[in-house]
């Protein structure tokens, strides 16, 4: 099991340049709307031609520009999962997953039947698409592409169009369901927990290029470079000046930071997660944040905070109506808010000096 | 009123037959070439479509007898087009039913063509993808998905289709001629009559057409009311 691409397109305005391998199985692309990797998905199903470059899957060569192979996306076996799942409008729900299938009409029969049975549709045959509701929509797609078969499956932001409380239950579901497939998927999405609970390899990507790539847990750990941080859900950041291979300045922040790890030479900014703030009240002790509070918004499950820093109390970090970049986000889960509620507000916020992250451009 | 029933156990139906007849075959011809050219021209790129479009169009935003006038230049005998197909296949075309049939499609088509172009420009074109990655031919996905899918805008083009041939006039006037129980349709026997003041004769054939009209309007939205069932209404 492998893929192997590397594709260049240019656009008026865009331009893709895409170069991935990878082994796994379940491979995940992450990036904000209009970075290109729904173009990279349809590059992959021949629904978009690259200008250049190959896309080899399980060694079987899906395009390369140089021997002039471009098969149809009749002959790829992709399954692709759209996001608004196109189901035929006109076809029952026997007939959308039929759509695809070859052979002699028992045969067809039964494996529609099987189909129906797995994805949980069985008394839906005979519903057309629109009296289904999303979560059905989705099963039906996705029973329509296993029913074919194919080598890879593509999802492309399979989880955008749902109902969010619906999210969290179909996400399992479709996960559950595309265990016993055994080929490559690969999903695109701008949705960090969807791409998180998915991916075993991940891909970030960002104006058409990927910008970091590795295991998705170790991605999100340590994401290497500012884009893929702020992809993966990280809110604060300052650039650094080094002083030693143990201390940086944050600028933003008006802070030195000591560390145990060693700087690497080439990090230019820090991150660090807006969970990862630790409250402390009393004395200040080392890379500890004074702060001052600038706004709060209560949600079910949290409280977030917007804090200015120590150097920047007394500016306003308002600015023609926008808020200041350097505006530090902290966000308390709602079982440590007991706690705040019985001390009151903290003197400082430490910063654990373990979760910092040092990123380059 | 005695006058009524006295023209109308007269009255010569030739008309209606000859002008069901042009329609239903010229509609007949005209919906397959629509729905072909529609089917050409969205996978076109945008200036091959604007060209295609222009040529297709243009019988339909013409006076008719401009068409009518073109039809003659290919199609009269004393021209080389219309001088080969008659002493080559003895093809005649000009004061015959088969120049009511032609001058029709010319005239009605590009309803077909804008009609089924428009729906066929509607449809997510997710859908033609899905079809493709689900390994169905091109020919399969355009009959059992676009064409099923644009239904409704189809059925719709088709109808008016029939009317628009039902009811040519000006270039079948030309091609064809009114020759009566020929090529003597509704549209021409009416003006033939008002001519001769025959406002009674004349107020029988424009009830028909009114009547003829309403059916095709009322199986209009009929169709696409029951057919858009599955798509989703506004």
């Amino acid at each position: 099991m492998a893929i192997d691409m590397l594709i260049r397109k240019k656009w008026d305005k865009f331009s893709l340049d895409i170069n991935f391998k990878s082994q796994s199985k379940r491979i995940g692309i992450l990036g904000a709307s209009g970075c290109g990797k729904s173009m990279t998905l349809k590059s992959i199903a021949g629904i978009e031609t690259p200008d250049s470059g190959h896309i080899k899957i399980d060694g079987n060569i899906l395009f390369d520009k140089e021997t002039k192979t471009n098969l149809k996306t009749q002959k790829r076996k992709v399954g692709y999962l759209f996001q608004n799942y196109a189901l035929f409008p006109t076809m029952t729900v026997e007939q959308n997953i039929a759509a695809g299938l070859k052979g002699n009409k028992q045969d067809i029969h039964k494996r529609v039947k099987e189909m129906i049975q797995k994805f949980g549709l069985a008394g839906l045959e005979k519903h057309y698409p629109k009296q289904l509701s999303g979560g059905q929509q989705q099963r039906t797609a996705l029973a329509r592409i296993m029913a074919y078969e194919p080598e890879v499956i593509l999802l492309d932001e399979p989880f955008s169009a749902l109902d969010l409380y619906l999210k969290d239950r179909l996400e399992q579901e479709v996960l559950q369901m595309l265990e016993s497939y055994m080929g490559t998927v690969i999903m695109v999405s701008h949705n960090r927990d969807e791409i998180y609970r998915f991916s075993e390899e991940l891909f970030v990507m960002d104006k058409g290029r990927i910008v970091a790539s590795g295991k998705t847990e170790e991605l999100f750990q340590n994401p290497k470079n500012k884009t893929a941080a702020i992809l993966t859900g990280c809110k604060n950041f300052s650039s650094i000046i080094y002083i030693d291979d143990h201390t940086v300045e944050a600028k933003e922040w008006g802070i030195c930071l000591k560390t145990k790890r060693k700087v690497p030479k080439d990090a230019k900014w820090i991150g660090y997660r807006a969970h990862d703030f630790i409250p402390v009240w009393g004395t200040r002790g080392e890379n500890m944040l004074k702060f001052q509070l600038e706004s709060s918004a209560r949600l079910p499950f949290e409280q977030n905070y917007y804090i200015a820093a120590e150097n920047r109390i007394g500016n306003s970090t308002e600015k023609n109506g926008e808020k200041d970049k350097t505006m530090i986000c902290w966000f308390v889960q709602r079982e440590k808010m007991e706690e705040i509620e019985k001390k009151g507000f903290p003197d400082y916020l430490w910063i654990d000096e373990g979760k910092i992250l040092f990123l380059n451009e | 009123m005695d006058e009524v029933t006295e023209i109308l156990k007269n009255l010569d139906w030739s008309p209606l037959y000859i002008s069901l007849k042009t329609g239903v075959a010229a509609t007949v011809i005209s919906f397959f070439l629509g729905i072909f050219a529609a089917g050409k021209a969205v996978k076109a790129s945008p200036g091959k479509k604007a060209v295609l479009d222009g040529i297709l169009t243009l019988p339909m935003v013409m006076p008719p007898t401009v068409a009518g006038f073109f039809l003659l230049l290919l199609f009269s005998r004393r021209r080389p087009v219309g001088a080969f197909l008659f002493e080559e296949f003895g093809f005649k075309v000009v004061q015959t039913w088969i120049g009511c049939v032609i001058a029709a499609i010319v005239i009605s088509f590009p309803l077909m063509y804008r009609n089924a172009r428009a729906a066929m420009e509607q449809i997510d074109v997710n859908l033609v993808y899905a079809g493709r990655t689900l390994g169905m031919s091109e020919t399969k996905i355009f009959w059992k998905i676009v064409i099923p899918t644009a239904g409704p805008g189809i059925a719709s083009g088709t109808i008016l289709t029939f009317a628009r041939a039902m009811g040519e006039y000006g270039a079948t006037s030309m091609l064809a001629g009114n020759i009566q129980g020929k090529t003597g349709t509704i549209a021409q026997k009416i003006a033939m009559v008002i001519q001769d003041g025959d406002y009674v004769t004349a107020g029988i054939w424009v009830s028909v057409v009114v009547l003829i009209a309403f059916v095709i309007i009322f199986l209009m939205n009929f169709i696409s009311g029951r057919k858009m069932k599955n798509i989703g209404r506004w």
